[in-house]
């Protein structure tokens, strides 16, 4: 295992940010980690990359224990923070080389070019870091954090407040630069959870509500009822519908579009299918829900 | 420790704020030796630095908690420190190299001044008439001076994420440890039992006891042990926020 948490507890004052918390993240694996602001996502990430220190539990990372041998793990981990903090008044090349010499990296100049060159700064590596766009800024953020090829890449919210374009290079970054890395990753966009990671660990006031494969994530959280949602060109009896057996209720939304219920969403559709061929009904659209990550978040968080 | 020595030097040339320390030091040093008729050593005839020596810490009283206020109260309000605390460097090496960075800031506007000491020599009658031993204790103790007031500096740009708080307290400390102990020796109760005891912890009493050329290693050991401590206290204040 990559990284080890068990029974992570911290607090500031009377407030518990972290309750007992454990999980273990193996090697190249993509760990999202979600949960409402104030969840403790950030001081979780904070404490793997040794920049915080719990109350009590046990943090190990590649091996080492973040209590005795924090500049062992740090030297394994990565760490982009939320607000990607950098020397705003440095050039781009003098930035990743202040940061080489403090991981100290034998030959900073060739390790430095490399980075430029993977996260696509070359037009602009000649430029002071406060001039740069916000994706830009990101990518020296990156940049930064994979210059002593960590183990453990941590990741806080690396795609806030870029347009898509930027998003979609940035994850594409991430991608092929984790590849053969650990990363943990927090975010609110839940597309990308499900475009990015393999695993999901949902945060909620300090606690782990969720911990479970993308895949399975649907089945286990969410209520067995299955949607599919159908529009016809046609106007008719919704009860019609209903006389349909695999559907158990039917109700009209917005804009002629039909919301059915089921247990099974194939047999569904094929049956709604055939009800509008015999009928000679028309259909319109027809898709059925898909159980994305948001509204597993939203039910398990509220 | 030399990767953040070399960013801290270079933030301080990179921007106005070395050239400005520099530059407002030697002007103003340069104006009281030379030209102000009060205190010129040309009006007073005396072969002496010891205008400069008078003016140096009362100079540096302002000047050093400028160049230190930003060091790490805006780190911590960019949340740069964060970036660091993250890196593995531990904060000993960290706080050493902002030290000598910023100690290097004040012996690059000291050196120049070396220039009044050979012109008062070449100009001496005769030539040379001048207390080379006392220069040479001055300069040590101005350095020694420089060191404490860099470490008090750090440590209260440590305390908070503002900077101008981070000015006013380094001031304060500053003024209070070099000749706060020497006013607290003058109150009455104290006078002619405890004022010398008292006297001795401030850097006043060692810092006239250096100028006069007098190379007592009690001088020496009392500003390392000074700057140690407020070394060690800035380490300490660092090392509490990772809690």
């Amino acid at each position: 295992m990559s990284v080890r948490i068990k029974n992570l507890t911290k607090t500031y004052g009377d407030q518990v940010v972290l309750d007992n918390v454990s999980f273990e993240v193996g090697k190249s694996e993509i760990l999202g980690f979600l949960g409402p602001n104030g969840a403790g996502k950030t001081t979780t990430m904070k404490i793997i990359t040794g920049a915080l220190f719990p109350d009590s539990g046990e943090v190990v990372v590649s091996g080492f224990d973040v209590f005795n041998n924090v500049t062992e793990v740090k030297k394994r981990v990565g760490y982009l923070a939320e607000h990607n903090p950098l020397y705003s008044d440095m050039y781009i090349k003098e930035f990743l080389l202040f940061i080489a010499g403090v991981y100290g990296i034998d030959d900073k100049n060739a390790k430095v070019k490399e980075l430029i060159e993977l996260t696509g700064l070359t037009k602009e590596q000649n430029k002071k870091i406060n001039q740069l766009s916000k994706g830009y800024k990101q990518r020296v953020g990156l940049a930064q954090v994979l210059l002593n090829d960590p183990e453990v890449l941590i990741l806080d919210e690396p795609t806030t407040g870029l347009d898509p374009n930027q998003l979609k290079e940035i994850r594409a970054l991430i991608k092929s630069t984790g590849k053969d890395k650990t990363v943990i990753f927090s975010t609110h966009i839940m597309q990308e959870v499900q475009a990015l990671c393999d695993r999901v660990i949902i945060l909620n006031d300090g606690k782990i509500v969720v911990d479970d494969r993308i895949e399975s994530l649907g089945d286990n959280v969410v209520t067995k009822t299955k949607s599919v949602f159908v529009q016809f060109d046609e106007i008719f009896d919704i009860d019609d519908l209903m006389k349909l057996d695999t559907i158990k209720a039917a109700n009209a939304i917005e804009a002629g579009i039909i919301k059915l219920d089921g247990d099974d969403d194939y047999m569904m559709r094929k049956e709604i299918f055939s009800f509008a061929k015999t009928n000679d009904y028309t259909i319109l659209s027809m898709f059925k829900e898909d159980i994305d990550v948001e509204n597993i978040f939203s039910k398990l968080t509220h | 420790m030399f990767s953040i020595y070399k960013k801290e030097l270079s933030t301080f040339f990179g921007s106005l704020i070395g050239y400005i320390v520099i530059g407002v030091f030697l002007i103003f040093t340069g104006l009281v030796m030379w030209i102000f008729a009060d205190t010129s050593v040309l009006e007073y005839s005396y072969a002496s630095m010891d205008s400069l020596f008078f003016l140096a810490p009362t100079m540096f009283l302002f000047l050093i908690p400028a160049i230190t206020m930003k060091s790490f109260a805006e780190e911590s309000n960019n949340g740069t420190l964060e970036l660091l605390f993250t890196k593995p460097i531990s904060e000993n090496e960290i706080v050493l190299g902002k030290f000598f960075a910023n100690l290097t800031l004040v012996l690059f506007a000291v050196l120049p001044t070396l220039v009044y000491f050979y012109s008062i020599y070449q100009l001496g009658a005769p030539k040379g008439n001048i207390d080379t031993g006392a220069v040479v204790g001055s300069y040590i103790g101005l350095m020694f001076l420089a060191a404490v007031y860099v470490a008090i500096g750090l440590f209260s740009s440590a305390l908070t994420n503002n900077q101008v708080i981070a000015f006013v307290i380094a001031i304060f400390m500053s003024f209070f440890v070099h000749w706060g102990f020497d006013y607290i020796s003058k109150i009455p109760a104290f006078y002619g039992i405890w004022d010398d005891f008292i006297q001795k912890f401030g850097i006043d009493y060692h810092y006239r006891s250096m100028s006069r050329g007098l190379f007592d290693s009690r001088d020496v050991m009392y500003f390392i042990s000074l700057i140690i401590t407020f070394l060690l206290l800035t380490n300490f204040v660092l090392k509490k926020k990772k809690y």
